[in-house]
């Protein structure tokens, strides 16, 4: 379980007239929401909501100036071994130099696990993903799609309890999209994993969770929040025709475009 | 084939014209070719190789391994640490001026004129492009890679070996292939200070003893050997670096 509480983050920059001159950038205001064992829970907002603060701040990798992050009741202070991470950037989060098996297989050497062990976790996250046989080739002699797939699949074998992925398909193509939209609803259901996916996109939302958390503009709090009814089996055709989905989406499209203009409501008198 | 023709073509041509416009040369210190070519396979014999070669090229190899370990060793900390390196940045600028021949006389004070000196020499004038082009290459690493280090766990010295020290390596591969035409000219210069065996020693003693045609034949050997030195540095790097030059040329053709 994920719970993320009353999260705030400001970041001071020094201004250049010394003692007086900091300034302060208050990225999240206030940030509460809870993502329950098990569950898919996708994160929308308008773009340059402070996603990027708020997932770094979730994996340990940035200390938040308020409120707390708690991954299976325990609080967050650096990096766990309970939460893997699915970058956006794959092309750059996927180590060159190493091969795909390398690549999925560093963070389990870290872990200190015996070798038969890390040998049967890299040969299942790669069947899983699809990608068995290119265990030897390097990341960037794949396709984009694939090489989403290696981090995903790296992502897999560190067997975490929480998945946070960061927009992980906003650079494919949207066919190569669809299928991955896919593939992450089956690897949770099959792995019944926690995931936190996070995403510009609000057919995406809709389509990949079991909950939707809508932020606000930076400074960001929560806007908004919708269970998507929508049955378990999902698939692209059907699911993406069905009434209930698209009166979702135009739910939160609607919350959306609110967020947008109460920040430029909230920023016009200062201006 | 092709590419061999490419490589051999410049250089059999250029010999070939020294060849022809030496063949008749009348000057005593530009002998003819052929004479050099002569006595090259006279004065280079098994026990001088072993008696001079072999003594250079163990001081060459000593100096840049000791190089390379120590620039990259400092590099990986300077590069590492933002306080470390404004403290030491403008020490190792200052250094870094210096030529090293003008130490020769200086390191001889300390070190005497024995194997020591001259791969303190060689060491000296080796290890700033490789410390300079380290520094840069871990401060260049990827974010993403970083970060993606750290939310699995890779931390210490892993985070070193496993993603920071391969990320800057094609730019400490550049400071390695300075450093290594650098240390073959100390190697030289530090033999011809004080020295009683060695390449650069022994090419200097046949200037002196007029033994023109020997001296050229030495220098041809000595470009003989930096070629197969970088030669081999370039099949190394290749190998080392097949990533690098495979990923170079995907997102180049993209």
């Amino acid at each position: 379980m994920l719970e993320v509480q009353g999260l705030r983050k400001v970041y001071k920059s020094a201004g250049r007239s010394g003692r007086s001159g900091q300034r302060e950038v208050e990225a999240l205001r206030d940030l509460t929401f809870t993502v329950d064992t098990g569950e898919l829970v996708c994160l929308v907002g308008p773009s340059g909501c402070g996603k990027t603060t708020l997932l770094r701040c979730i994996a340990g990798l940035l200390e938040p100036s308020g409120g707390k992050v708690s991954l299976d009741g325990r609080e967050v202070n650096g990096p766990s071994p309970g939460l893997a991470m699915v970058f956006q950037e794959y092309g750059r989060s996927l180590f060159p130099w190493m091969s795909v098996r390398d690549n999925v297989e560093l963070p389990l050497r870290q872990k200190k696990l015996p070798r038969e062990r890390r040998v049967e976790l890299v040969e299942q996250a790669l069947e899983a993903v699809g990608l068995a046989g290119t265990e030897s080739a390097f990341p960037w002699q794949l396709s984009g799609g694939m090489q989403q797939r290696v981090a995903i699949a790296r992502a897999v074998a560190y067997e975490p309890s929480t998945l946070l992925m960061d927009e992980p398909f906003a650079a494919v193509d949207a066919q190569t999209r669809a299928d991955l939209e896919d593939l992450v609803r089956a690897l949770w259901q099959r792995l019944g994993v926690t995931v936190l996916f996070i995403t510009h996109d609000i057919d995406e939302a809709v389509y990949l969770g079991q909950r939707v958390v809508m932020l606000s503009s930076s400074p960001t709090v929560v806007q908004d929040e919708v269970t998507v009814d929508l049955p378990a089996d999902r698939d692209q055709l059907h699911t993406r025709a069905d009434p209930r989905f698209t009166a979702l989406r135009t739910h939160v499209y609607e919350q959306i475009q609110a967020a947008k203009l109460g920040a430029v409501s909230q920023a016009a008198p200062r201006s | 084939m092709k590419r061999l023709a490419y490589v051999l073509g410049l250089p059999v041509v250029l010999f070939a014209a020294w060849f022809v416009i030496s063949a008749g040369s009348e000057n005593f210190y530009a002998p003819p070719l052929s004479r050099i070519l002569e006595s090259f396979g006279r004065t280079w014999t098994l026990d001088r190789l072993q008696a001079d070669v072999l003594p250079s090229l163990w001081r060459l190899i000593a100096g840049y391994v000791l190089a390379s370990v120590i620039g990259v060793a400092l590099g990986v900390a300077i590069g590492l640490s933002r306080g470390l390196r404004a403290t030491v940045e403008p020490v190792l600028e200052f250094f870094r001026a210096i030529p090293p021949p003008v130490l020769v006389p200086v390191i001889m004070l300390f070190a005497g004129i024995g194997d020591g000196m001259k791969i303190i020499v060689i060491v000296f004038g080796c290890v700033w492009p490789v410390l300079l082009n380290t520094v840069e290459g871990v401060r260049a690493v990827d974010s993403v890679q970083l970060d993606t280090a750290r939310a699995y766990g890779i931390g210490g010295p892993a985070r070193i070996r496993q993603v920071v020290l391969p990320a800057a390596s094609p730019q400490i591969a550049a400071g390695l292939r300075q450093a290594l035409s650098i240390a073959i000219i100390l190697m030289v210069i530090s033999e011809m200070f004080a020295a009683s065996n060695g390449l650069g020693f022994t090419i200097v003693q046949f200037q002196r003893s007029f033994a023109i045609p020997e001296m050229w034949s030495g220098i041809i050997l000595l470009g003989l050997l930096g070629f197969a030195l970088s030669l081999l540095f370039r099949l190394a790097e290749g190998w080392v670096l097949r990533w690098y030059h495979g990923l170079r040329s995907v997102t180049k053709g993209r």
